[in-house]
């Protein structure tokens, strides 16, 4: 694994009392505590990537965080092309990856 | 009453505010993010407390200030969740609502005057496998720090250029991540020679000085090398990173054959640099300067009448530039004046400022030769997986060097970021392996539709009389 959240025991900002709540990604339960974006709660499940890109299928999840670069488009509740990196989560969101399936290289046009 | 609106909720923008309603004007302030503070002061919502979030940041009290002087202020509406997405004649065109949502309110203000405070986002090179799950952009890696406490690996390369991968290892390291070494692509001697020749420079930003030695000191505390003339020049891994390769580069950031180590990472961040968010000051018609940047005067306002502009999109300065210059264009935004005295302790400020951040920008600066560590396979527009090698072909079977037909061939810059990410390096990879610069005048930074916004609610918006204020 790699991304984790901070452990609250350990982290020196002194973390408060959380909200925990469950979404749904792929059909199987995620948990995460309100506040945090779906990027936020993909990443703490030690989920690193989950989209492919349309042209040839490589993997990609968060990369600038901030809303700038559209790697991390998720579908949340039906609406496709959302930002997971800017969208709160709320109970019971039900998120689906964008997973195009790679075409094969000679419709690439190379 | 006069009525400023202040685009951008960052520390030149909330400082921007400040100033138009002490200068007598109402103002409304629109962010796109659902809470303000910019990249700067992003953090925690408030469903996650902490009892010590100051730790986090730098000038958090400053922060906690302006906030509260804002919230707490009849004369002046907060508005976050708003997108701004188009500027036409005057007319500023918002979304309010949550991020890529449907069925968003929307409205529209025609104010008094206009003060841009859009700020910036990581300009992040290409370097083969940048692709990868797990290389984040510096700021990426920061903002999931800051506002959502997840710590992006256990084994950390930070690379790149400029005194922002600092404060990137800084926040890393407050998050339990281990760096493994801060790599900075430009030389010692480069770096000193802009640090030393001017010492008196520094004395005016000593608070600068200050927090760059906090830095320096965290760094040496962990162990944590900091690594001039060196790069990333490859990342590897079959799903995810596993390890990069170092490089020590020339001063024009080839990288030195024989000079190649490679390190077990399991995230990697890179930074190389700022770039402006111009679309919005674009759309409002104002000019850019000769390095792009919009172009203001002393009072900070642009070609355009009645529009300022404020903070990273007049120059890559920081925070404290930032403030100064987001105070001063709010201030005459809102009808006051230059000479006031309130006014000649923030222009001096601002001229010392500037000095600092030139002169940081040039010992930072972009070698010219970055584009040597690609090779064919490289994926160089990552929304539309744009290789070099593709690149390089349309270029070579056209005998073009037009931006446009290169993006009209290749897509390179047509994908959802709209060339944000990729923009600037098809523009510098053009200019390398054409005889000429881009042939035809267009820049990535131009997107008459400024956010991406779903056609229904862009039909909403045309339909006549549904504009609503």
């Amino acid at each position: 694994m790699s991304p984790r959240l901070v452990p609250a025991s350990d982290d020196p900002i002194g973390p408060g009392a959380t909200t925990p709540i469950t979404i749904l990604v792929n059909g199987d339960p995620v948990d995460g505590v309100l506040g945090q974006t779906l990027a936020g709660v993909l990443l703490a499940s030690d989920t690193l990537s989950w989209r492919t890109t349309p042209l040839s299928g490589r993997r990609r999840g968060a990369f600038c965080g901030i809303g700038v670069c559209f790697d991390c488009l998720v579908v949340v509740n039906g609406q496709r092309d959302v930002r997971a990196c800017q969208r709160r989560a709320r109970a019971g969101d039900v998120v689906e990856f964008h997973l195009a399936p790679a075409p094969p290289r000679s419709d690439r046009g190379e | 009453m006069s009525e400023v609106v202040v685009i951008g909720a960052g520390p030149a923008g909330l400082a921007a505010a400040l100033a138009a309603r002490a200068a007598g004007s109402r103002v409304v302030v629109l962010d796109a993010s659902d809470y303000v503070g910019g990249q700067y002061w992003r953090h925690l919502p408030p469903e996650r407390p902490a009892r010590h979030e100051s730790l986090l940041h730098h000038g958090w009290s400053r922060f906690q200030s302006l906030r509260e002087a804002l919230e707490g202020d009849s004369g002046c509406e907060v508005v976050t969740s708003a997108n701004v997405w188009a500027i036409d004649r005057g007319r500023i065109h918002v979304l309010v609502g949550e991020a890529d949502g449907v069925d968003r309110e929307t409205r529209v203000y025609e104010p008094d005057a206009l003060v841009l405070a859009t700020g910036a986002f990581d300009r992040v090179l290409p370097v083969p496998g940048w692709d990868l799950p797990g290389v984040f952009s510096a700021g990426g890696a920061q903002a999931l720090a800051k506002g959502e406490r997840v710590a992006v690996g256990k084994r950390v390369a930070v690379a790149g250029s400029g005194p922002f991968l600092l404060p990137v290892a800084e926040s890393l390291v407050h998050a339990g991540s281990g760096v493994v070494g801060v790599y900075e692509a430009s030389h010692a001697a480069r770096l000193a020679r802009q640090w030393t020749t001017r010492p008196w420079e520094l004395l005016a930003t000593s608070a600068k000085t200050l927090e760059l030695a906090r830095y320096a000191s965290t760094l040496a505390r962990h162990r944590i090398p900091y690594v001039t003339g060196h790069a990333v020049t490859a990342i590897e891994g079959s799903e995810r990173v596993e390890s990069v390769t170092v490089s020590a580069v020339d001063g024009s950031w080839r990288p030195i054959a024989g000079s190649e180590r490679s390190l077990e990472v399991d995230a990697v961040c890179l930074g190389h640099g700022f770039t402006p968010r111009l679309e919005l000051a674009i759309a409002a018609g104002c000019r850019l300067t000769k390095d792009r940047f919009v172009d203001v005067d002393d009072e900070q306002r642009t070609s355009v009448a009645s529009v300022f502009a404020a903070g990273e999109i007049t120059g890559i300065g920081g925070v404290d530039l930032a403030l100064v210059e987001g105070s001063l264009a709010g201030h005459v935004a809102a009808g006051g004046r230059l000479s006031d005295p309130a006014m000649r302790r923030l222009r001096l400020r601002r001229h010392a400022l500037s000095q600092f951040a030139q002169r940081l920008g040039r010992a930072h600066g972009i070698g010219q030769n970055w584009t040597t560590w690609l090779t064919d396979e490289t994926i160089v527009c990552r929304c539309e997986d744009v290789t070099l090698a593709r690149l390089r072909a349309a270029t070579d079977s056209t005998r073009s060097s037009g931006l446009r037909s290169l993006k009209l061939l290749t897509r390179a810059g047509l994908g959802p970021c709209q060339g944000r990410v990729c923009g600037r390096s098809v523009e510098a990879i053009l200019g390398r392996v054409s005889d000429s610069r881009s042939a035809d005048s267009s820049i990535t930074d131009r997107r008459p539709i400024a956010v991406p916004i779903r056609l229904g609610e862009l039909a909403a918006v045309e339909r006549p009389g549904s504009v609503v204020e």
